[in-house]
C-alpha cells in the first residue's frame, strides 16, 4: 500500500535515526512512504489562536498535496503529527478560519484546489495499529525483544488535546505499549508517561525543563523500566540532556530491530 | 489606558475563543500544570483576571513564557475552559506589540548545543515572536 510521507525538518538533521528506520520498517511491512514533495517545516508546535493563518500554510500544503494523490499522510515525529493533526481539523471545524486559508493559498504560484480537511492523518503508530495491524506487525519479528522492560513516552503532543488528536485515551493510552508488546517486549506503565518533558522551553528556562524531564525518566526508572521510547526528538533531547539514566530510543529504531532490518547498511 | 486594556482583553477572547465564565474555579487546571512551580501567576489565576480586566500584572509577568502548551490544563478541566489557550493568546498580545519579540534569532546560539533539535529552535521562535 502506499501513503504520503511528510518526514518533517528534525527527522533531516537531529533525528535522522527516527526517520530512517520508520522507512526501513515500513518497507519491511509492505508500506511505501511516499514523501511529499517540497514540504515545509510544520513550525514545531501548534498556535492555537485563531487568528494565526500564515503559520500554518505549510500544513495545509501538505495535507492538500496528499488529497491531491488520494493518500492518507503518515507523519513520524510526534510534533509534526499534532500540528497537521489540529491544522487539519481547524479547517474542518472552522469555515472562517477555511476561508482565509484560501484566500492566501489563491495566491501560490501554482494555487491548489479549495482545501478544507478531506485528508486522513495517521501517526506512523496510528498507521502500525489501524493500517497494518499489530497482528501482521508481530508476525513479522524476526528478532522479539524478549524480557525488555520498555516504558513507552507518550509526552504531550501524540495524546492532547485528545478530542483532535483521537490517538488514544489521553490519560490511559496504550497504543505504544500494545506496540511494545506486539515487538515480544513487555511494557511498563509508569505515571509521567504522559507528562511534559518540558518542550521549547529548554531554551527560556532550561532548569524548568531540566526538571520536567528529570520527573519523567525518574518515574519510569523508579518501575522498573530499563529503556524508554519515544516519538518526539525534542523528548529524546531533553530527557538525554537532563541526564535520563535510562537510554532513550525512537519507537522506529526499536522496530527496525525486531524487524532485522536494522542491521543493513545505514546509508540511503 | 482603559480601552487599552479593554480591546486587549476583548483580542484574548476573540482569538482564544476562551470564555472566563465557565471557569467554577476549582484549581484543576493549576494543579495539573507542570509548570505551576515556575509562575507567579497560575493558570486558574490567568482565568480569573481576564475575565475581570486584570491585565496588567499578566502582561509584565515572565509567567507568560513558562507554559508549555502541554494541554494538560486544557485535557483536564471539568468545565471546557482551556486556559492554556488563553494564556497563549495573552502572550501574544504582549509580543505581537512593536519590538516585543522575547525571543530573536541572535539569542538563540548561546542556548543551544550541537544536539538541539530544529524542531526546539522553530517552536520557541514561533511561541515567543511574531
Ligand atoms: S480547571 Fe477549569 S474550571 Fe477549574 S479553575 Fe481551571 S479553568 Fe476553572
Ligand atoms: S498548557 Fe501551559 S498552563 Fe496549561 S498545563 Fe500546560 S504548561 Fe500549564
Amino acid at each position: 500500500m502506499k501513503v504520503s510521507y511528510y518526514p518533517g525538518c528534525t527527522l533531516r538533521n537531529k533525528a535522522r535515526d527516527l526517520d530512517i528506520w520508520a522507512r526501513r520498517s515500513a518497507e519491511a511491512l509492505g508500506v511505501e512512504l511516499c514523501e511529499l514533495e517540497d514540504w515545509q517545516c510544520c513550525g514545531g508546535v501548534f498556535v492555537a489562536a485563531r487568528d494565526e493563518i500564515a503559520t500554518k500554510l505549510s500544513s495545509v500544503r501538505a495535507l492538500a498535496q496528499a488529497r491531491d494523490r488520494g493518500q492518507p499522510l503518515v507523519t513520524v515525529c510526534s510534533a509534526c503529527h499534532n500540528v497537521i493533526k489540529r491544522t487539519n481539523q481547524t479547517l474542518r471545524t472552522d469555515a472562517d478560519f477555511a476561508a482565509k486559508v484560501h484566500n492566501y493559498m489563491a495566491q501560490d504560484p501554482n494555487p491548489i484546489a479549495p482545501y478544507t480537511g478531506e485528508t486522513e492523518v495517521y501517526h506512523y503508530l496510528e498507521l502500525l495499529r489501524d493500517v497494518v495491524g499489530f497482528d501482521r506487525v508481530r508476525a513479522a519479528v524476526k528478532h522479539p525483544l524478549t524480557g525488555k522492560k520498555i516504558a513507552a513516552y507518550y509526552g504531550c503532543l501524540l495524546l492532547r488535546p485528545g478530542k483532535v488528536m483521537r490517538m488514544d485515551d489521553p490519560e490511559n493510552p496504550r497504543v505504544m505499549e500494545d506496540f511494545i508488546r506486539a515487538l515480544g517486549a513487555e511494557p511498563v506503565v509508569y505515571p509521567a508517561r504522559n507528562e511534559c518533558c518540558g518542550g521549547y522551553v529548554v531554551l527560556e528556562n532550561a532548569q524548568s525543563a531540566e526538571k520536567r524531564s528529570r520527573t519523567v525518566s525518574a518515574s519510569a526508572a523508579g518501575h522498573g523500566a530499563e529503556m524508554i521510547v519515544t516519538a518526539c526528538p525534542l523528548c529524546k533531547y531533553n530527557l538525554v540532556k537532563s541526564g535520563s539514566e535510562l537510554p532513550v530510543v525512537y519507537f522506529t529504531e526499536l522496530l527496525a530491530e525486531a524487524l532485522g532490518v536494522k542491521e543493513e547498511s545505514y546509508a540511503e | 489606558m482603559q480601552n487599552k486594556n479593554e480591546r486587549r482583553r476583548e483580542q484574548i477572547l476573540r482569538i482564544s475563543g476562551v470564555n472566563p465564565l465557565k471557569c467554577m474555579r476549582c484549581g484543576k487546571c493549576s494543579a495539573t500544570c507542570p509548570s505551576y512551580d515556575e509562575m507567579e501567576y497560575h493558570p486558574h489565576e490567568f482565568v480569573y483576571m481576564v475575565e475581570t480586566g486584570d491585565l496588567e500584572p499578566l502582561i509584565h509577568s515572565t509567567s507568560i513564557y513558562q507554559c508549555l502548551s502541554c494541554m494538560a490544563c486544557v485535557e483536564r478541566c471539568p468545565r471546557g475552559v482551556e486556559p492554556g489557550k488563553l494564556i497563549e493568546a495573552l502572550r501574544l498580545t504582549v509580543i505581537r506589540e512593536k519590538d516585543a519579540n522575547h525571543m530573536t534569532a541572535d539569542t538563540i546560539p548561546a542556548v543551544i548545543d550541537d544536539e538541539t533539535p530544529q524542531q526546539a529552535i522553530v517552536s520557541a521562535l514561533r511561541k515567543y515572536t511574531k
